[in-house]
């Protein structure tokens, strides 16, 4: 893994490659993004002075696309399925329980840097439903009762 | 011969340039078309579709940006274009804070304007989630309130394009987008430069001035003596706000207004500007014989200074340092007139009119003071004082003309032009002219800094100096013009450099006008005319005429340019980090 100098190098490489190529804002970013796991504001301050563009730009392609993130992932990404099934199943207040336990809005990373919540489309364990997946480990027929001892297991783990 | 393209608008035949768009076309065929979003040469988007029309394809077209081509049939007021127009802008009332009563730009608003015009019967019409945002009013000169805007991004091309600022953009995306400042900042923590172009290319009211009036009128109850300035190209435009025609300089009625306002004097701030060209010129002369930095800059436009010390902080030697004009003014009603009318400085106050956001800014700017006192206490924009004179009851259009109070009321055709593009430089020279050769100027118009060309080169002829000027206005036509000096390739003597684009006339706490006007008028070219007007009918035109300003030299400040000028009209600047404020 390289250190966050030789990361800010590779990025500086990746610019002098894309800037001479019209609109090398999105490829930079996602040069950056694959550097560093997101786009943060040292990385987008860099990239909008050396592409000669303001900050302003680079912060409203960064929440543009959802593909970009703002700050790294966090250790733990816990993926709800908001798939058909897992909806019908309820999956969507599990979704919420989760937003409100770890205080962060859908797509966001807690403070602590331990947990990063998303939705996503169908995971293919329909049977299961609702699911969510926390990196790969996947827990099926959920309630939102069941949230906070399973925060909990992974918390434990941190201590 | 340029390249004509034959088309028929609602069945009037009509001829334009190739390249032209089709709400070009209907404007030469005197066909009204709606816009929102379009602000000519600012912002040519195509976004909000409200201009849509009827050019024969499937679709219905955005007339602002769409091509004309030979042969083309556009129809614009057909039942299904009025009708999309409609939903067009019912979806945006749907999201809009429709409390227009009590808006800054009730009776002046486009989405008003639409409403009317296209028939608008339910205000609620798609009702729905509504996004509740915070107003955003830390900073001295812009207030933004989201919940009016209607994402027309005028703001934004107004900070990028004309200012190269650009601390503002669109964030997020569908119903989620709103403009404001990258990482959730506010607008006084960025490097934005509080001019104001923003607001007056606002459509609606998400952009307005940071209130003065409340705190004026305080300063009105308090006992205190309070003194009023008038910047030039306030006179130039204040009579808009009252029916007047674009371009009537309305002095006389402003300064019996302003009277009637309640204020114990009213002093003119072209007073201040003959004594900053003075200062100024002087300063010149001295770089030039010292061999000190040049090309020196002008430093009257808040806005400029703060860009300059935040983009540009190499180039802060080269700017002159001299105060502003109503802070020059300032500091000498606090210091000599306090002195000879027998006033603590302690119990009076100065508030300044002015044509400008930024010098709400400016006024706040520690160094602008004197023993602890600030040199303005007050900065209210030209909107401010018609909505005062409005709110006071006054009859505007059929007050008496009055003359300024004296000994700080006095002023030169030289001082009245500061507020076009050019100005200053022009004043500047004629003041030169006769320092350096010595011999008097006959012919006093410069005409070759006149104009609204984005940067502007002269060079004049002062005997056995030829001095090599520039004049830029809107920042982003000075950055064109640092960058040239910084590389090397241009070299010159002196430059004024205005933040906003046509000056001070377009400046932007100046009277807003719509789109369809803009488009219609040069609003800078026509409003300054009203000040080389009134400069023309001037009997003394060089600021070194000035009476009352020898007399406060003579009585008072010693030496132009010596140690109490120094003392009370110059300053000094701080180089800035744009985003200091992000962790």
């Amino acid at each position: 893994m390289p250190d966050t100098n030789e990361k800010f190098e590779l990025l500086n490489q990746a610019i002098e490659e894309l800037k001479d190529q019209p609109g090398a804002l999105m490829p930079v970013m996602q040069r950056a993004q694959n550097i560093f796991g997101c786009v943060s504001l040292d990385v987008q301050k860099l990239i909008a002075e050396k592409l000669g563009v303001t900050l302003s730009e680079v912060y409203g392609v960064a929440t543009f696309y959802s593909q970009f993130k703002l700050k790294p992932a966090g250790k733990y990404t816990i993926s709800v399925c908001l798939g058909t099934a897992c909806y019908v199943k309820g999956s969507q207040k599990v979704l919420d329980r989760l937003s409100e336990e770890l205080n962060i809005p859908v797509g966001d990373t807690t403070d602590d840097g331990l947990f990063t919540l998303q939705a996503t489309r169908c995971l293919g364990a329909c049977g299961l439903a609702p699911v969510m997946t926390v990196n790969d480990e996947v827990y099926g027929g959920l309630t939102p009762d069941d949230i906070p001892g399973i925060l909990e297991k992974y918390r434990e783990l941190e201590m | 011969m340029e390249n004509m393209i034959n088309l028929t608008i609602d069945g009037v035949q009509v001829s334009v340039p190739a390249g032209s768009t089709v709400l070009d076309a209907a404007r030469k065929a005197n066909v009204h078309i709606p816009t929102l979003c379009y602000l000519k040469d600012v912002n040519e988007i195509g976004a909000c579709r409200v201009c849509v029309v009827d050019v024969g394809g499937r679709a219905l077209q955005a007339a602002c940006v769409y091509p004309v081509s030979e042969g083309m049939v556009v129809k614009t007021n057909t039942p299904a274009v009025r009708r999309a127009r409609k939903v067009v802008v019912e979806l945006l009332l749907s999201i809009h804070d429709r409390k227009c009563l009590s808006c800054p730009r009730n009776n002046n608003c486009e989405l008003q304007d639409l409403c009317r015009d296209l028939g608008i019967e339910d205000d609620n019409h798609f009702a729905g989630e509504v996004i509740e945002h915070k107003i955003d009013d830390a900073s001295p000169c812009v207030v933004r309130d989201n919940n009016k805007c209607v994402l027309c991004r005028r703001c934004v091309s107004a900070c990028h394009k004309q200012q190269n600022v650009g601390v503002i953009g669109a964030v997020k995306r569908g119903f989620g987008t709103s403009i404001e400042s990258p990482w959730g900042l506010q607008l006084a923590q960025t490097g934005c430069v509080g001019c104001g172009q923003c607001i007056v290319a606002c459509p609606v009211g998400a952009l307005r001035e940071k209130d003065g009036i409340k705190a004026v009128d305080k300063l009105l109850e308090s006992g205190k003596h309070v003194f009023v300035q008038p910047a030039p190209a306030v006179r130039a435009a204040l009579g808009e706000e009252f029916g007047l025609p674009m371009g009537t300089p309305v002095t006389g009625k402003m300064v019996a207004a302003l009277r009637r306002l309640g204020f114990e004097k009213v002093f003119d701030t072209d007073f201040g500007a003959d004594l900053t060209i003075l200062e100024e010129a002087t300063e010149l002369v001295q770089r030039i014989q010292n061999k000190g930095v040049l090309p020196m800059i002008t430093s009257c436009s808040p806005g400029w200074v703060k860009y300059c010390e935040t983009y540009n902080s190499d180039f802060i030697p080269n700017l002159s340092s001299c105060k502003s004009p109503h802070e020059m003014l300032g500091a000498v009603i606090k210091s000599y007139y306090a002195e000879k009318a027998g006033l603590d400085p302690k119990q009076m106050a100065v508030v300044s009119v002015m044509p400008c956001t930024a010098k709400k800014y400016e006024a706040r700017r520690p160094e602008l003071s004197n023993n602890g006192l600030p040199d303005v206490d007050e900065v209210i924009t030209t909107r401010e004082l018609a909505r005062m004179i409005r709110s006071a009851g006054i009859d505007f259009a059929n007050l008496p003309d009055e003359d300024f109070d004296r000994v700080l009321g006095e002023s030169t055709g030289g001082a009245v032009i500061f507020g076009a593009t050019g100005g200053v430089m022009e004043a500047a020279l004629r003041y030169a002219y006769e320092a350096i050769t010595g011999q008097e100027l006959k012919q006093v118009e410069f005409h070759e800094v006149r104009g609204l060309q984005g940067v502007k080169e002269a060079i004049i002829d002062l005997g056995s100096l030829k001095l090599n000027v520039a004049v830029a206005h809107g920042t982003a036509n000075a950055q064109k013009l640092l960058d040239s000096v910084r590389s090397g390739e241009k070299h010159y003597e002196f430059i004024e450099i205005m933040c906003c684009p046509g000056g001070c006339v377009t400046g932007g706490g100046q009277p807003i006008v719509k789109s369809s006007k803009r488009a219609a008028v040069n609003v800078s070219a026509e409003r300054a005319k009203a000040l080389y007007s009134e400069d023309e009918g001037k009997p003394r035109r060089k600021s070194q005429e000035n009476e009352e300003l020898k007399v406060l030299y003579s009585e008072y400040l010693g030496e132009i340019g010596g140690h109490r000028a120094h003392h009370l009209l110059h300053t000094t600047y701080t180089a800035r980090d744009p985003y200091e404020q992000i962790k």
